[in-house]
Formats: C-alpha cells, structure tokens, sequence
C-alpha cells in the first residue's frame, strides 16, 4: 500500500521544523547591550555625562554607591558614575572581552601588574603619566601599574594591604605579653603562648597561598631590606639562594612548632574560623582581614608588624599596591573620566575610601584619619617602617617556573618540613635562572 | 548467514528503500554530537599545534608535544600528574568494584528487608554535588573541627590516596546498581537448576552468578577509567589548582586547568592547554581501545 506523501514526508518535515524552531531566537544577547553603550552618548538630554566603572570589588558596591559616588556627584553635578563590578574570579577574562568588543566601561579598576601592562600595551588604557594629583603617589605606589621602562603610568594607584599580625588582646593580657618587637622576642611570646596550651599562631598550610603570602612575603622584607632586595632580585645583583632568603625560609620553617595540630590540613578559612573563635592567639595577617575578624571575634584585637631580625634597625612592611584605577582609552568622554580620576588622587578620596574599606589603605601621601582604630594602627607602621611590595609581583613571574606558584608550594613545604629551607631557597634560584636572564 | 543463501538476482533489481525517518531520528543526535563534542574536539586538537610568536599564533606541527614530553619541567609535571590520575584510578578500580559487588550481592539477597531504603541510601553520595562531598569529607577530616587527628589531606603520602576514596565514597552507587541489575536478573530456572545439581551458595555465586557479571565489570571500569582520567572537581575543590602539598594530588585535570587559564600570576596558554587536552584524550583513547581489544573481545558471554 502507497502511503500518502504527508505521511511520508511528516517525519522529515517536523525535525526540519524543531531545528528552525531551535534557531530562531539564537540572537546574540550582546547586539542588545551594545547600542545601550554606545548609543546614548553617555548624554541623558540635560548636559549629564554617564561614566561606568568596570571592577571585580562586587563587595564594596554599597560602598561605592553610597558613599564615595554621592560625594563625587556633589561636586560634579554633571558626572554621572555608575560603578559596575564583575565576580573577582570573570573579571580579567570578562573585561578584556568588554574591551575588544568596545563595550567596557569608561573607568577600569586596574589589577596589579602585568595583567594591567598588557591591557595597557593592547591599547586598551590611557597613559596618565600627566595627571594632575598624579604627585602624590611614590614609586612604590606606582610601581605596580607603570611601564617595565618607568617611563608611563597607566592607572592611579587606589588601594593597598599591608602585612603583619593580629592578635588576641585578652590572651595576651592573661599572661602579660607584650607586642614581640625583635624576631628573639617573637619566639618567646610564642613559646609562652604554648606553654599554656593555647595555640600561638594560627595559620595552616593547606592552601598553600597563606604560606607563601602570610608567610614568607609577610616576614621576608626585614631580611631583604624591603624595596632595596626586591630591585636587586630583578636586577640580577642578588640571587634567592643569598643567605637572608634562607634565613626568611628558616624563620618560617620554626613556625611549625606553633601552629595547630595537624596544619598540613588546615585550610583558610578553617585558621580564620579558629582565630574568630578564640582558639587561638596571633594570626599571620593581611589587613583585609580587619572587616571580616570584627564582624565575627568578640574579643579586643591588637597588630604588630613582623618583628625585627637580629641585626636588623630598620623595619620594612609588606604594603602590597593591590587596587588601581584607570581610564578606558576608547571612552567617548575621556575629560570627564580624568576628572574623576584626578578626583581619586585627593585627599578628600583617600578618606572616604579608607574609612569605609577598612584593611585597604590609600596609596596617597595624603594623611589620613582612619577611624578603625586597627586599620589606624597598621596605617601607622607606614611612618617608622619602609613600604614595599612582594617581591614575586613584579617581572619574576612572567616566566616558567611561575615564580609565585613557586613561592606558595615551597613556602608550604618549608613549613611543613618536607623540604629544608637551603634547598627550597636553591630551588626558587633555579627556577629564576631557567628563564630570567639577569640572574643566569 | 540468511542473506547469503538469499537468491542474488532478488537484490539487484531492487532499489535500497530511501528510509527518511532514520535521518530524523539520527540527525538530532549527529548534530547535537557533532556540535558539541566533535568539532570542539577536532578544534582543540589544531589548535594544539600551533604557538604564539610575536603575538601571532603559528602552526608549529607538533613542537607543543614535542616540548611538553621533553622540556624537564613541563614532563615532570605533566608525568607526575598521569602517574597520580593512574593512582586515582587504580584505588577506584581495586576498591569500588568488590565494595560495589559486596553491596549489590547484599541487595540482591532474598532474606534482605528494608531494600528500597538500602539501595537509596547507598546511592544517594553519587547524586549529591562534588562541592557538597569535598566539603563535608574536609570537615570530617579537618584536625580542628573532624574526627581525625592526622591531616590526611595535607600529607603528600596519604593525600592522593584519601581523595581517591573520597571519590569512591561518592561513586559506589554505580557499579552497585549496575550490578544489582546484572543479579536481579538472573533467572531463577538458572539458579534452581544449579541448587539441584548440588552447588552451595559459594559455588552458584562464583560459578553461576560471577560469569555474568563480569562483563558488567568491564563495563564499570572502563566508565570509571574515562571518568577518572577527565576527573577534576573533586581535587580543585579540596586542594586548589596547585594541587598541594608539592604536586601530589595534581591530576591531569588540574594540570590542563593550570596550563590553560593560568593560575594567579601565572599567564594561561590556550595552545598548551589544547596540547595537555590532546594528551589526556589519546590516554582515554588508549585505555578504552585497550579494553575493547584486549577484554571485551576475548570475554565469554553468555545469552540469558
């Protein structure tokens, strides 16, 4: 029996339908968003000018909004800035996509670095070498967002953290302690604490990161002598194996005595969690940390910055340039994005921003009043002590070995004792001397 | 063998029959496959041979593998990482497949009351997120809050090993049903026939009941050695990207995310990344060619 050509043909005919069907509204979600950018001029009819700041700080939106922006509309009543962020870990991948597709925001938070560099030699931001207020930042502040030249800078340098350690105020005041100044002091504050069975330092070695940042680049520039062995380092003139980066692994490699059983398991926010709990007494700390531990310990804090090592007169901190900001070099309003921009290096700027993120520090010379009295205490190791930053940041890790990742996994090992502290140092030399030739 | 004794002249002045409806039923599947896995597949491995240089990326043929196999820092790694995925599934392979007959034979048992709550029970870890098991498994392991005093998951002697079986804890659920299906259905003519000819319980499970399910057992391991060497989440949830201490947990999974996005200072290398990818499928490939050639082949099998 012939079947009919309906039939027949029915079959055919409907999968042909369901992939058009399938098709059909496939428009790409971005043509929509585009025009929305680029279209409006950024004019909304009476003279207002729409900027948008791209960053990865999705937690400090209220922040932005309420605080900074409406002291910023007040004095430019014309400016209009949206503050726009990312989740922290999209923001590189998502950015540079919004830039190559001309969709990026007029302002963009700048991460240290090379991830800046090369957005900066992709044409993607604005020399802002000539920016009025640019004066008030040091070398330091600048080095994390400047030419490997020094010639240009690309973004305002905005945040900082600095290093140190916090501690439990009611633990040392139980058994007399005072702040440790030298590092001999340090360990017998510790051995006291142990002593009672309390847990002297609190960190652990899981993550690795803690290691190596709260670790070894916490400690590590009173041995170097802050940006002094960082610049060496780059310039070839001192190597990793040089005794004072031993002894920074050294040092490191004594504090497995006084973290908590079993640290080789023990994660970030597991030490966070037994600090916060009272558990135990000094935590190797970065400052972002002050916001979290006020919200959760309901005991008194207390900082001191890493002790001095014997020999050692001048202190140094680890004050870490973290955050910058910069211009997009294809905004349709580049006067009205370096106002705002030469608006984030007053002082006025570095105020509010302070006091509302406490832990993160203006990179200004501008003084400024903080009104947290920790925040306030590490802000102040700025006036005895020299600044500098990790000292893997800057140019030694471009290569393979990734100097960093380098510094974590020996950093924990030095730790936990499967290495020795020479040989994790030889180790970290060799990686350098396989790719950077100022140190081959 | 019938089509050969059919008469030839009866085929050749027939057309084949155009059949439509075998396109319609097939194209959704070729496309969406084609699609998804194998144009991705394909693409990544061109782009495995090509390089940047001077920001330009340029065939270079195979120097990528060449490099990865050769430079010492990179093979090391790069064996390091395929020594510990074999690790990882070696402890699946030795640990899940008796553990997941035990359980099914117990399933299967007719004395058993309470089998539908067992069985879900059991099954349950394999449909819960790989987040949620790291997570829980860390606190049960954690030296501050867990049970155990030693840090299982910060030793590089016990790490591998104890993520392994964290794995296993979560994945026992599939070979059991699997073979639970394989002795329920067993028929009971079969089992009764065996019983008169005088075999006790031991005999009719290793003479009757194990023959067919051992190509089931083929089946599991080579499910798990694909899954196993893809496997990714669970160590990137416990042990980060590095996959500490020293490299000891790192897999290829780890390895490949490392080299592909990079990892925090570290840049990524899409074209390396594409070359650790390639490596990791022709070690898949190999292993499941090996177990189709050399096991599946050459295994009896018996019609029920």
């Amino acid at each position: 029996m012939p079947k009919p050509l309906l039939r027949r043909a029915a079959a055919p005919l409907v999968g042909v339908l369901l992939i058009i069907s399938g098709c059909g509204e496939s428009e790409d979600p971005r043509d929509g968003a585009a025009p929305a950018d680029n279209g409006d001029n950024g004019d909304t009819g009476n003279g207002e000018v729409q900027l948008v700041i791209e960053s990865w700080r999705n937690d400090d939106l209220g922040i932005w909004e309420d605080v900074i922006l409406p002291a910023f509309h007040e004095q430019h009543p014309n400016i209009q800035v949206t503050f726009q962020p990312s989740a922290p870990d999209e923001y590189n991948a998502a950015l540079e996509a919004k830039l190559a597709g001309g969709t990026a925001g007029d302002l963009i938070t700048c991460r240290p670095f090379d991830v800046a560099l090369q957005l900066y030699e992709a044409g993607h931001l604005t020399a802002l070498t000539d920016l009025p207020g640019m004066d008030a930042f040091d070398d330091v502040a600048r080095s994390a967002w400047i030419t490997d030249d020094g010639s240009d800078v690309f973004c305002v340098p905005m945040a900082s953290v600095i290093h140190g350690f916090l501690y439990n105020t009611e633990v040392f005041d139980e058994l007399g302690l005072e702040e440790p100044a030298t590092e001999e002091d340090f360990h017998e504050v510790l051995d006291q604490i142990a002593a009672e069975d309390i847990t002297p330092l609190v960190m652990g070695t899981a993550d690795q990161w803690e290691a190596a940042t709260m670790g070894f680049q916490n400690i590590g520039p009173n041995y170097w002598n802050g940006e002094q062995g960082r610049q060496a380092l780059i310039e070839g003139e001192q190597r990793f194996d040089d005794d004072a980066y031993v002894s920074v692994f050294d040092e490191l490699a004594s504090w497995a005595d006084y973290l908590p059983n079993g640290y080789e398991a023990i994660t970030y926010p597991d030490s966070q969690n037994l600090f916060t709990l009272g558990q135990g007494a000094i935590f190797p700390a970065g400052s972002w940390e002050i916001a979290l531990f006020r919200e959760q310990a309901d005991f008194e804090m207390g900082a001191f910055p890493p002790p001095l090592p014997e020999g050692q007169g001048q202190c140094y901190i680890s004050d870490h340039t973290d955050i910058g900001i910069g211009m997009n070099a294809d905004t349709d309003h580049p006067e009205e994005a370096r106002t705002f921009l030469e608006w984030t290096t007053t002082a006025e700027f570095a105020e509010l921003y302070a006091n509302s993120l406490p832990g993160f520090f203006p990179l200004s010379d501008h003084s400024v009043e903080l009104d947290d009295p920790l925040a306030q205490e590490f802000l102040d190791w700025r006036d005895d002590c020299e600044s500098t930053i990790r000292n893997s940041y800057q140019i030694l890790s471009r290569g393979e070995p990734n100097l960093e990742n380098e510094l974590w996994d020996l950093s924990a090992q030095v730790i936990n004792g499967t290495i020795e502290p020479r040989a994790a140092a030889e180790r970290a030399q060799e990686g350098l001397e396989r790719w950077y030739e100022p140190q081959q | 063998m019938t089509a050969s004794l059919r008469p030839a002249a009866s085929r050749v002045g027939r057309r084949p029959r155009f059949r439509p409806h075998l396109w319609v039923f097939l194209a959704p599947a070729v496309l969406i496959y084609t699609v998804f896995m194998v144009y991705p597949l394909l693409d990544s491995m061109r782009l495995s041979m090509f390089a940047p240089r001077d920001g330009v990326r340029v065939f270079v043929g195979l120097e990528n593998f060449v490099h990865l196999l050769t430079d010492d820092l990179l093979s090391d790694r790069f064996w390091n990482a395929v020594w510990n995925n074999l690790i990882f599934f070696g402890v699946h392979f030795v640990v899940q497949n008796p553990i997941g007959l035990l359980l099914a034979a117990l399933l299967s048992a007719p004395v058993l009351r309470g089998r539908a709550t067992y069985r879900t029970l059991l099954f349950i870890p394999t449909t819960l997120s790989v987040v949620i098991v790291g997570f829980i498994w860390q606190l049960i392991l954690s030296p501050a809050w867990g049970l155990v005093e030693t840090p299982l998951l910060g030793q590089s002697s016990t790490a591998l090993l104890t993520l392994s079986l964290m794995s296993v804890w979560q994945y026992i659920g599939i070979p059991m049903i699997l073979f639970y299906a394989v002795l329920i259905g067993i028929p009971d003519e079969l089992l009764e026939a065996s019983r008169v000819d005088g075999a006790n319980g031991w005999q009719i499970f290793w003479r009757v009941k194990f023959p067919l399910i051992l190509p089931t057992i083929g089946i599991v391991s080579v499910i798990t050695y694909v899954a196993n060497m893809n496997a990714f989440d669970l160590i990137y949830t416990v042990k980060g990207a590095l996959a500490g201490p020293d490299f000891a947990t790192d897999i290829m999974g780890t390895l490949f995310y490392r080299t592909f996005f990079g990892f925090q200072l570290q840049r990524g290398s899409s074209t390396m990344g594409a070359t650790v990818a390639t490596m990791m499928f022709l070690l898949i490939l190999a292993g499941v060619l090996f177990y189709f050639y050399g096991w599946q082949r050459r295994i009896e099998r018996y019609q029920l």
